[in-house]
């Protein structure tokens, strides 16, 4: 029932870049915003973020602090559940997996959540922030990372479709059991692969 | 946000996961024809059209379509709009902004025959919704005005127009979506490249002000820099950052 072509449509990009998932366009130069609140005056002076929930020793860190752990850098791409994606990015600050090894991950832990200081918060299986997959970053191809893109600090998990990545984070907390998000509560998907184009429930 | 508004189905109002009924998610999400009834260039960069959805989910005024346009050849590209019309209308009502190398909104504007199908899916999110039942401060920039427009004549729909105040802004009257039915409302508009008409101006703090109530929910729709802007004054006058709910337009084509 579900139409065979549309009339008249042909679509624009004969070749289509492999690096994008099923259903995306490529933004080019752009980076658009998209946040579902107001956005936050956040001070990276006083900023903190917390690792905690199922870890042995929960623990709080200043950017300062950041600072002086292991760099790392995530180059590629980025897909956001809207059909944008950014290719051939670049960010810059620490790879989550030093987070969790200087808290100590317990064995029950499972998932995560991550929490913003404006309250937003996305949830996802832990497998899905470990290992080299998640970052936590303070810079955007050499500069700060802008206010209405998380900065001061935001996470990064690009994987996944980009909401699984929260801005202004403050918390990410280890759990036994999977509690559904902001957006997942609100129609989206649970996990959000753009190559299987997990956009909403249902998909 | 954390607080104030919860997105769970209290602020529906009106709770209902009946299916077809407004919480149906998963009815939602599948693919559909819809048959394209009326369409209709209100400007040059503009295009509205009112479709016919079969096994329709009913929406919410605030929510989206998506509409997903397939090649001969498979390749498929698909793009989310606000819907304009009121739940209780037969009809979804779409307002797509014809963006000049938008490979989605030139087709919908310049190819789109009533007659036509289109595939769509929703409606989507649940977020930016209002039920009609508490009170709503709703502020639009350009084509942000759409989904603002759904909430209007939701309002008429259930004798609600009391709790809903509008705030509009374009460049021109011609820029304006509904802009009709914006200033028949009573909207306050701001056209700011409008020397000489009687609403020329800006949503400028002394605007804002004139609008905020902590007690009310604030829906703000449009492109990134209007929407930045609207947050600054709002949270600079006293509207709790908490209330705003925010629907940005990104450069989607």
């Amino acid at each position: 029932m579900i139409v065979a072509t549309t009339r008249g449509f042909l679509g624009r990009r004969r070749e289509r870049d492999p690096r994008l998932p099923p259903g995306q366009y490529d933004v080019g130069a752009g980076w658009p915003v998209l946040t579902a609140e107001a956005t936050p005056r956040v001070d990276a002076d006083t900023w903190t973020v917390t690792v905690d929930g199922l870890v042995d020793t929960p623990t709080t860190w200043t950017l300062r602090e950041l600072r002086l752990l292991t760099p790392s850098v995530y180059a590629g791409d980025i897909h956001c559940v809207t059909t944008w994606s950014k290719l051939d990015t670049n960010f810059s600050g620490i790879s989550f997996d030093t987070l969790l090894d200087a808290v100590g991950v317990q064995d029950e832990a499972k998932f995560v959540v991550e929490r913003s200081t404006t309250g937003y918060t996305t949830n996802l299986p832990l497998d899905d922030v470990r290992g080299g997959k998640a970052w936590v970053v303070w810079e955007h191809e050499g500069r700060p990372l802008p206010r209405e893109h998380g900065g001061p600090v935001r996470m990064i998990v690009p994987h996944l479709y980009f909401w699984k990545s929260a801005k202004w984070i403050e918390r990410i907390t280890l759990l036994d059991h999977d509690e559904p998000g902001f957006w997942e509560v609100n129609g989206y998907h649970e996990r959000g692969d753009p190559w299987r184009e997990q956009r909403f429930d249902g998909d | 946000m954390s607080s104030a508004s919860t997105g769970t189905d209290e602020d529906f109002g009106v709770p209902d996961d009946r299916p077809g009924g407004p919480n149906d998610r998963r009815a939602a999400a599948k693919w559909r024809d819809a048959r394209v009834v009326e369409v209709a260039h209100p400007a040059v960069d503009a295009v509205v059209l009112r479709l016919a959805v079969p096994e329709r989910v009913q929406h919410h005024p605030g929510q989206h379509y998506v509409v997903r346009l397939r090649a001969p050849d498979g390749y498929t590209a698909q793009r989310s709009y606000s819907v304009a019309s009121s739940p209780a209308d037969d009809l979804v009502e779409l307002f797509v902004e014809r963006i000049d190398d938008g490979e989605v909104s030139t087709y919908l504007a310049d190819v789109v025959e009533p007659g036509d199908d289109l595939e769509v899916r929703g409606p989507i999110g649940r977020w930016f919704v209002w039920s009609g039942y508490t009170r709503a401060v709703a502020i639009g920039g350009g084509s942000g005005v759409a989904p603002l427009v759904g909430m209007l004549r939701h309002a008429h729909d259930v004798d609600r127009t009391d709790r809903l105040r509008l705030a509009v802004s374009a460049t021109t009257r011609d820029r304006l979506p509904y802009a009709g039915e914006l200033e028949a409302a009573g909207a306050h508009i701001a056209l700011t490249r409008a020397p000489g008409d009687p609403h020329a101006g800006r949503l400028d703090a002394a605007a804002i002000a004139a609008l905020v109530d902590p007690g009310a929910t604030v829906y703000l729709c449009g492109s990134a820099r209007f929407t930045g802007a609207m947050e600054t004054l709002l949270v600079d006058v006293g509207q709790p950052a908490g209330t705003i709910r925010v629907e940005r337009f990104g450069p989607t084509g």
